[in-house]
């Protein structure tokens, strides 16, 4: 179950190196996305974390908000 | 494996930067002057007038110790009894926007309402800089040229 975390936590991780995965569709990806960021939309995660994604290095996923 | 809960748009409201292709255009947060006067509640109008107009402005935010937008004194504001305090003399609870909203957007909702400015703030109400109207309408139209200009001119 991924750990909740907020924005200056975010900042954290990703300084110390973390993957940063924003899972909502790639049209809303293309117009904003945190720097960085990787799309990974949420029905294909499962699918395509495995080869996408440094398994030694913490991943942070995001969408729009918490609605 | 961890969850940044409030999202995109919690970023974008704290006015943090991003990419894509919103991040190329404009936004409130990007054309608002940074350095406007600011005021706390219990000082004397006088005194906030002759500072900001020192420094060349004809308006000042009202904070708290936070930097949480209380209210705004817009010219007319300013004009009123120099004893007044700025609790009194304040417009409370300003229109405010967030950093990512779009320039067109905010142009359009300020020439509606016939606002001169309108500060923006992140999502927790803090200042990140004062819109002035007419900065808006600039950007907005410097936007619009070099979109017709990228068409080649086609509409």
């Amino acid at each position: 179950m991924p750990r909740p975390i907020d924005r200056d936590e975010v900042r954290r991780l990703v300084d110390g190196g973390a993957q940063i995965v924003d899972v909502l569709p790639a049209n809303e990806y293309e117009s904003d996305h945190l720097p960085g960021a990787i799309n990974m939309p949420l029905r294909r995660l499962e699918e395509e974390a495995r080869s996408a994604l440094d398994r030694g290095r913490p991943v942070v996923v995001y969408c729009s908000d918490s609605a | 494996m961890f969850d940044y809960e409030d999202g995109k748009l919690d970023w974008l409201a704290a006015g943090l930067p991003s990419e894509g292709t919103n991040a190329q255009r404009p936004r409130a947060g990007d054309i608002a002057r940074k350095d406007v006067p600011t005021c706390r509640l219990d000082e004397r109008l006088g005194d906030v007038r002759d500072r900001a107009r020192w420094a060349g402005w004809d308006a000042c935010v009202v904070l708290n110790e936070e930097r949480v937008v209380f209210g705004l004194l817009r010219s007319k504001e300013l004009e009123a009894s120099p004893d007044l305090r700025i609790e009194e003399a304040m417009r409370p609870g300003p229109s405010t926007f967030r950093p990512f909203v779009s320039i067109e957007e905010i142009t359009a909702f300020m020439m509606e309402h016939d606002l001169e400015s309108s500060p923006i703030t992140t999502s927790d109400g803090r200042l990140v800089g004062l819109l002035l109207r007419e900065d808006a309408a600039e950007a907005s139209l410097d936007l619009h040229e070099r979109e017709r200009h990228s068409d080649g001119g086609q509409t």
